[in-house]
């Protein structure tokens, strides 16, 4: 008994030692329980307030309208469209297909639309919409709203797609837009380049301009949960719509330009404000209907335009590099009398000139007899030319082609220009690895040869030479109109080329006494109205040598040619003669001649930009025009 | 209590129920309703502010298992000494059951549907562990504790559960086993060294234990050790987990407004995470009210255990609260990313059905120990019926 007692007291006494440690266990597991919860919930509270904001509130993007894009008359060019779109929430429709099936009724749905909608529904969460279709029209719309409980999970939401009212008929300005594309994610840190259906420009002004059209995103904060689906709005902050811009074009006449080309395979015309750069018309044929990139081309579609050998997408005014031909000769005149060579030195043309053993041929074969600087020009002899030309070297030459913009970028407003091409001796060292020819100048000073010039360039160099040789830049973009107000492209007078003024006149006398000398080239296609009368010069370049069998058997007419191997047509001129204000080029690819092909198309587009007279006109921004010009 | 209501009670020990009704520990009572009152608010706030799904089955859950707590309170303690191994028998055979049935139905299957409830044999082995053990050391001298072979039998009571459970496999319920029966060789009086000795195998064990575990259960080690590297994957409950915790803040975001668990942030969030969704709608400060009401709960534990006339009563009440102090706590620190993610509820909050009869069993048997405290129970064990 005595013993059971002892055992009952140890094993008790045993008991509440260690009753008591485990009690201290528990209270120091308790404390670390309370330490942590200080830890989390005082210390880091802020650090986990935030992440679970994070979690809670995710940031949606709304697109801003995209800037609208209107002419010179403030014309919209570019604007934007409300686009009734079908969404599908599969989630709220127990069976989407059967949905489908009905919906079929309203708007089309074919077996393609299907498969895509069940792609993707299929890959987003059952609450994501699902794009069914789009471009519904005003009636579809409303017989959707109508049918609306027969129509579960179907919603209507309206988005914007761009339209371009004239469509092709501006298309190589403007431009079009079209989805984001990886490269454009990688290359712009844009936030809104993320939202899925938004379009940016990839070309023309669209592209130019594509930041300020496209404004700055709007913020909607939403809660979401953990699987993304959004419980409700929190904030909304409406974003800054893109700025709208103004066009230097004039859409009549452009229009009326475009209309103009249509008959010829390939070919392109710009027409110049002189004083200031402005582009007031810029046609390209063939062109190409810049809707469809927005709502994404077929393959087919892009098959069609890219592998056309006419190539439709390329603005040839800029993009197309020709040989300038006798358009060449005024620079060649200009460098000749900056040189000191007297205008009035005779030079004789007996129909070709022979440098070392190479006979070079003027176009007329009889020869032209004695010629000074100005009847070179209005006969376009090719003698005169070589000769000068031997003299002066190819460095000077193309020296004074710089100058007046030929072989640098002009600098539009527009991607893709070409640059073209004026060699130097240097140049054809390093890139074709052979030493500068004699005969080289000589064809260069013709405008052959090596020598490549775009439309463009061409339009800029005549108002360069008309304008008292200031140095014009041209541009499509007349004013950006901000908020804060209209902020206009050209903001000072283009500066003086130093080309000395009297040299110029020689030059343009010359030019007016083309078109209406008795003996000028281009006299077919004068313009008799009193006050719109033009001046210019012709040009036919080679895009393929006469080989000595040629001309010996004769084959010199054009049109026996393949079309691809036949003569380019140009044409610079300007307008209206004693006070010029408009320069104009026109290029024919593979058109023939000059005189008979381009001269009569840049008349007509003269008489037309002097009719609507587009540089007098007061447009949405004011009178910009005619900046130091002279009037 | 007179001393002679004394003598009279330990020479009869038949105490009327009216009486045993007046030693029955009401404020431990009150402690349960408590608890069991903010389980119930938060599956309310769990369901976005509704009474289904859960807070009401919750609620029911209690009732009866207040009605199970005062039967198993006021049952003769030499009822429930008699009943330990039959007890544990049962238990194990379900758990026997259990393996079997998840052998032939292919996959782990840890409970046995009862009709009205799923029942987990391995959550009421954890009781009947406890029952068992404290039945064996009671009758066992404090000397006898030194031979190592009194604790064979012991040590094989512990283990059988513990590696059927493990099987199963569920890590977390395997080593509360673990850790109730260790509690209760610990307070029986088994030397210190022979812990150290077991801990240092178990050191030998790991890598070879690791080889045996699932690949999810050794993610889950990996990840507890550095959350970090798998934030949406096996790392993510316990970042959202400490995320709801940290932003609820001192005084939290208040009741139905915490985002993590509404936003459906939190897994599990009516059961294993259900003190983080508490500690983000109401704090630390929220927090602290309810470790306080357990902390309540293990006092009580304790001094009832101290105050036990048997050695059985004692190591009873000792274990089933030390068992009790295991699920919060391990609850708790793996809600706060201080221990890996194991499936251990929250007691009388976490909604589940074998949980709440497994806690009433055990704060029953604890008020048993305390309404038959002076119980005499022979060492020898009850030959004769009392």
């Amino acid at each position: 008994m005595e013993r059971s007692r002892n055992e009952e007291q140890t094993r008790y006494s045993s008991f509440s030692r260690r009753s008591l440690l485990l009690g201290g266990g528990m209270l120091l597991g308790l404390g670390t329980l309370v330490g942590r919860l200080y830890q989390l919930q005082v210390v880091e509270a802020e650090r986990y307030r935030l992440l679970a904001e994070n979690n809670r509130i995710s940031m949606r993007l709304l697109a801003p309208p995209r800037g609208e894009i209107i002419d010179r008359q403030g014309i919209p060019v570019a604007i934007n469209r409300q686009n009734y779109q079908v969404l599908l929430v599969a989630e709220q429709a127990r069976n989407y297909r059967q949905v489908l099936d009905r919906l079929g009724g309203i708007v089309e749905i074919t077996e393609a639309d299907r498969e895509r909608i069940d792609r993707d529904v299929s890959r987003v969460r059952s609450f994501v919409p699902v794009r069914v279709r789009d471009n519904l029209s005003w009636d579809q719309v409303s017989r959707i709203a109508v049918n609306a409980p027969e129509l579960p999970g179907i919603s209507i939401e309206v988005g914007e797609t761009r339209h371009y009212p004239f469509g092709a008929v501006l298309s190589h300005i403007l431009g079009y837009v079209a989805a984001v594309s990886e490269r454009d994610l990688i290359e712009q840190n844009d936030p809104l380049l993320q939202l899925p259906g938004l379009r940016i420009g990839k070309s023309g002004i669209e592209r130019t301009h594509d930041e300020t059209l496209r404004g700055a995103a709007g913020t909607s904060q939403v809660e979401v949960n953990a699987v993304g689906r959004v419980m409700q709005e929190l904030t909304r902050e409406e974003g800054q719509p893109g700025h709208m811009v103004e066009l230097t074009v004039d859409t009549m006449l452009q229009n009326y330009a475009q209309q103009r080309l249509m008959g010829e395979r390939s070919a392109s015309a710009v027409v110049l404000d002189v004083t200031n750069g402005d582009v007031l018309a810029m046609a390209s044929v063939p062109s190409y209907d810049p809707e469809p990139f927005g709502r994404g081309l077929t393959a087919a579609q892009w098959r069609a335009l890219t592998e056309d050998p006419l190539n439709p997408l390329s603005n040839k005014c800029i993009a197309g590099a020709y040989a300038p031909g006798s358009t060449f000769k005024m620079v060649v005149a200009l460098a000749a009398m900056e040189q000191g060579i007297d205008p009035g030195e005779r030079v004789f043309c007996p129909g070709y000139y022979e440098l070392g053993n190479h006979r070079f041929h003027c176009w007329s074969r009889g020869g032209h007899g004695h010629m000074n600087l100005q009847d070179s020009l209005i006969q376009s002899c090719d003698v005169y030319y070589y000769d000068v030309a031997r003299r002066l070297g190819i460095e000077r030459i193309a020296a004074m082609a710089r100058r007046l913009g030929m072989g640098v970028p002009v600098g539009i407003d527009l991607p893709g220009e070409r640059e073209g091409l004026v060699p130097t001796e240097d140049w054809k060292l390093a890139t074709i690895g052979e030493r500068w020819q004699g005969g080289e100048t000589l064809i260069s000073a013709i405008g052959q040869g090596f020598m490549l010039s775009t439309p463009l360039q061409l339009a800029v160099m005549t108002a360069r030479l008309v304008n008292g040789g200031r140095a014009v830049v041209p541009h499509v973009t007349r004013a950006i109109h901000r908020p804060g107000g209209i902020e206009p492209t050209v903001k000072a007078p283009p500066p003086s080329l130093g080309i000395p003024e009297r040299h110029l006149d020689i030059v343009v006398e010359a030019m007016e006494e083309v078109v209406l000398g008795r003996r000028g080239t281009a006299r077919g296609a004068r313009i008799d109205l009193p006050g719109l009368e033009m001046g210019g010069k012709t040009g036919t370049s080679q895009v393929r040598r006469i080989s000595a069998a040629e001309r010996a058997a004769g084959v010199f007419r054009n049109e026996d040619l393949p079309w691809h191997r036949r003569d380019h047509a140009l044409f610079v001129g300007f307008a209206p003669v004693g006070r010029p204000r408009y320069a104009c080029a026109v290029v024919v690819a593979h058109g023939g001649g000059g005189s008979a092909v381009a001269a009569p198309i840049a008349r007509d587009l003269l008489i037309e930009t002097q009719r609507r007279d587009p540089a007098s006109r007061e447009g949405p921004s004011g009178p910009i025009a005619a900046l130091g010009g002279q009037g | 209590m007179s001393a002679l209501d004394d003598m009279r009670l330990r020479r009869n020990p038949e105490t009327p129920l009216a009486r045993k009704l007046l030693y029955l520990n009401w404020g431990l009572v009150l402690l349960v309703l408590a608890l069991a009152a903010v389980g119930t608010a938060m599956l309310y706030s769990a369901a976005n502010g509704s009474f289904e799904p859960w807070a009401w089955a919750h609620m029911a859950r209690v009732a009866g298992g207040l009605l199970l707590l005062l039967a198993v309170a006021l049952t003769d303690i030499r009822l429930w000494f008699r009943a330990a191994y039959p007890f544990y028998a049962l238990c194990l055979l379900l758990l026997i059951i259990v393996e079997v049935k998840g052998m032939v139905g292919m996959g782990a299957q840890r409970w046995i549907n009862l009709g009205f409830m799923q029942l987990q044999p391995s959550e009421l082995m954890k009781v009947a562990l406890l029952l068992a053990l404290a039945r064996y050391f009671h009758g066992i001298a404090h000397r006898d504790l030194r031979h190592p072979l009194y604790l064979l039998v012991p040590l094989a009571l512990a283990l059988t559960p513990a590696a059927l459970v493990l099987r199963q496999p569920d890590l977390g319920t395997a080593a509360m086993l673990l850790m109730g029966a260790g509690t209760l060789f610990f307070l029986a009086g088994v030397r210190l060294w022979k812990f150290a000795l077991v801990a240092a195998g178990i050191g030998a064990l790991v890598p070879i234990a690791w080889s045996f575990l699932h690949d999810y259960q050794k993610r889950r080690v990996l990840v507890f050790l550095d959350p970090s590297t798998d934030p949406l994957g096996a790392g993510y409950h316990i970042t959202q987990s400490k995320i709801a915790l940290g932003s609820g803040g001192l005084f939290g975001k208040g009741f139905l407004e915490g985002t993590q668990g509404h936003l459906n942030f939190l897994p599990e969030r009516q059961t294993d995470f259900i003190f983080t969704m508490l500690a983000e709608e109401f704090g630390l400060v929220g927090a602290l009210v309810l470790l306080g009401l357990y902390l309540l709960v293990f006092i009580y534990g304790v001094a009832i255990a101290l105050s036990a006339g048997s050695q059985f009563g004692r190591l009873l009440a000792m274990g089933l609260t030390a068992n009790l102090f295991f699920y919060v706590f391990i609850n708790m620190a793996m809600v706060m990313g201080l221990l890996p993610v194991v499936g251990v509820p929250l007691p009388l909050v976490s909604y589940g059905g074998t949980v709440i009869l497994t806690t009433m069993l055990s704060l029953g048997l604890i008020l048993n120990v305390r309404i038959h405290r002076d119980y005499h129970i022979p060492r020898r064990g009850l030959r004769n019926a009392p």
